[in-house]
């Protein structure tokens, strides 16, 4: 197994009659273990539902996807959710944490929901977060931390595959180079793979292979050395 | 994800403090007024709970309720008296004359005259004065509401005189009575000495007291007096229960509170849903972002319901401290007393409190259970 993630002719269609919109038309894309894969095209196109359908948060209307070795369209109910909170983080553009709690909370909570004990899992993620630079963050809420730091507390758990969603078009240069090499660190290793949606031209160096997506439909791909 | 669940309502001060309000508010006011209409039904009562020393109630057979008697005749009483299973029987008077002070100060009093001979039916709560100065001429026994509107900032003192009908009446006794629904005073005397305070009429008494003989229930006495009278007999409570239906199902007070006390339900409802369901659309990306990284439908739904319960909880604990307080505060007055926050009331309250708060929660649990957790990559 190379690839983290194996997709095969999938469909995607959103409503119902004549108002039916198809925004997946046969996609077929694959993201291999130890690099960032890159998805880039239009506004539009597709990425974001792609994106989605790889983390298992939408079923394809029809095609195969394969992530991790596992055929996510035939988990269903409790078995998707499990395997999401085992294998898949998130990145937002919007960040997502919970203004509420503080670094380290919102850090524990993928181990809240896995049933780990309030202090020890804020325990683990103070202990993680420290060894991303932000031990002195850890008790600071999300409105006090920078876009860059907020991006590297979700980042926390390096989890099997990584799917960000236009990562670094809410930072400025020097904090989206900073989220770039941490995900280029995590997805060095052979058994993890990140895949990125993203327009922001700044960081395309740091891509491994980048699939152009446009109507729906991967046009090409470009690998390392082209990259 | 409880901790999660209550720092995300921790978080937004003002719709938290805003769900807070609507249900202490409408706690307050289901409480409140429940407690004032059970206390106004519980006054309809007071001077039948006052009678201690008979069971049955003896009256014409048509009568509804204690304050509007067809008056009895002599031979009633002695009929009832002839009852086997019945140890005895006693008159009870009850009438409304005016009563009138020394400085002009007048009001119409609620006058209870009692068997001469026995005195059965007179007051037990005596507050000055000995029951048995009763059989004084012209000694009646008045209540502190009495006392203290005929003689206002005077201290307690026995001799003191009042106008009846052109009669005068000495106070020979003061009494703590049960609070009356018409908030007259009370006042009790003889028999003999009552139907002179009141216009004559050929025939005078309102009820016979009696009391069932050793062995016989109370249910088997009115029985057998009704079927040998002709009369209607009932027990203390049963006549109680008779005067409380007649309000509730004759006048408007059931309907004037159960409309305020249903606002407070609806109006808690929908404030309390309505904030609640703003608070969830508002968080409804962190729900979404809860969903893709693995958090079960099933614990979130348990996220909101612990929401809306401690909602539900700090909000009833407040509403019923208020009503708590109200009633703590104005139980010294003489005109409010007897309105009090029956443990049955504060359950019920926080039934009604349960059902609001899971209204409010189930259009929020709705919208969670249907997002697609697909929103987190939305802008």
């Amino acid at each position: 197994m190379t690839n983290a993630v194996e997709c095969r002719a999938i469909e995607k269609e959103f409503g119902v009659g004549d108002n039916k919109t198809q925004v997946l038309r046969g996609v077929d894309f694959e993201a291999p273990f130890g690099g960032i894969t890159f998805l880039v095209g239009p506004s539009g196109c597709g990425k974001t539902t792609l994106l989605s359908v790889i983390a298992g948060l939408l079923d394809p209307s029809a095609g195969d996807v394969t992530v991790i070795g596992e055929n996510i369209n035939a988990l269903k109910g409790s078995g998707a959710v499990k395997f999401r909170r085992r294998n898949i983080g998130f990145v937002f553009q919007q960040f997502n944490l919970l203004p509420a709690l503080t670094a380290a909370e919102n850090a524990a909570v993928p181990l809240f929901a896995a049933g780990v004990p309030k202090k020890r899992a804020v325990e683990q993620a103070e202990a993680l977060l420290s060894e991303l630079g932000l031990a002195k963050r850890a008790h600071a809420r999300p409105s006090q931390l920078s876009g860059g730091q907020q991006q590297r507390v979700a980042l926390v758990h390096e989890p099997r595959l990584i799917v960000c969603d236009e990562p670094t078009s809410a930072l400025d240069h020097e904090s989206g180079h900073a989220v770039m090499e941490l995900l280029t660190k995590a997805a060095v290793r052979p058994d993890r793979a990140v895949v990125v949606v993203t327009h922001d031209s700044r960081v395309f160096n740091f891509a491994d292979r980048i699939a152009h997506m446009d109507d729906g439909k991967i046009l090409k791909t470009d690998v390392a050395a082209l990259v | 994800m409880n901790f999660v669940a209550i720092q995300m309502l921790l978080g937004d001060k003002a719709k938290y403090m805003g769900l807070i309000f609507a249900v202490a508010f409408s706690t307050f006011l289901m409480s409140h007024q429940s407690s004032i209409f059970c206390g106004l039904m519980v006054r309809t009562t007071s001077q039948i709970k006052d009678v201690r020393d008979a069971d049955l109630w003896v009256m014409d057979a048509k009568t509804q309720y204690l304050d509007e008697v067809k008056a009895l005749t002599d031979d009633d009483l002695y009929r009832v008296r002839g009852v086997a299973g019945v140890q005895w029987a006693e008159p009870l008077f009850k009438g409304l004359p005016r009563a009138k002070a020394g400085d002009g100060n007048f009001r119409v009093v609620t006058m209870i005259g009692v068997d001469d001979s026995t005195l059965v039916g007179a007051p037990r709560d005596i507050v000055m004065g000995n029951i048995e100065d009763l059989r004084q001429p012209d000694a009646i026994f008045i209540d502190r509401v009495g006392y203290e509107f005929f003689f206002p900032k005077q201290k307690y003192e026995l001799g003191k005189t009042l106008e009846l009908n052109d009669h005068r009446a000495i106070i020979k006794g003061i009494y703590n009575s049960s609070a009356p629904f018409q908030n007259f005073p009370v006042c009790y005397t003889r028999y003999s000495q009552a139907i002179g305070y009141v216009g004559r009429e050929r025939n005078m008494m309102s009820f016979v007291l009696a009391k069932a003989a050793p062995g016989v229930s109370n249910a088997e006495a009115c029985r057998r007096i009704e079927a040998a009278t002709g009369l209607h007999a009932a027990t203390t409570d049963q006549f109680g229960w008779q005067t409380i239906w007649y309000y509730i199902s004759h006048t408007g007070i059931p309907i004037n509170f159960g409309i305020t006390i249903g606002i407070a339900l609806i109006v808690g409802t929908i404030v309390a849903g309505q904030t609640f369901y703003i608070f969830t659309l508002e968080n409804l990306k962190q729900f979404g972002a809860l969903k893709a990284i693995g958090v079960t439908n099933l614990r979130i739904t348990g996220m909101i319901l612990q929401q809306a319960a401690l909602v539900g909880a700090i909000g009833y604990s407040i509403g019923i401290g208020m009503t708590a307080a109200f009633f703590e505060v104005t139980k010294n007055n003489l005109d409010l007393r007897g309105f009090t926050l029956l443990p049955q009331i504060a359950a019920g309250t926080f039934v009604a409190v349960l059902m609001i708060v899971m209204l409010a929660s189930l259009m929020s649990v709705r919208k969670v259970l249907v997002l697609e957790p697909a929103i987190v990559f939305r802008g």
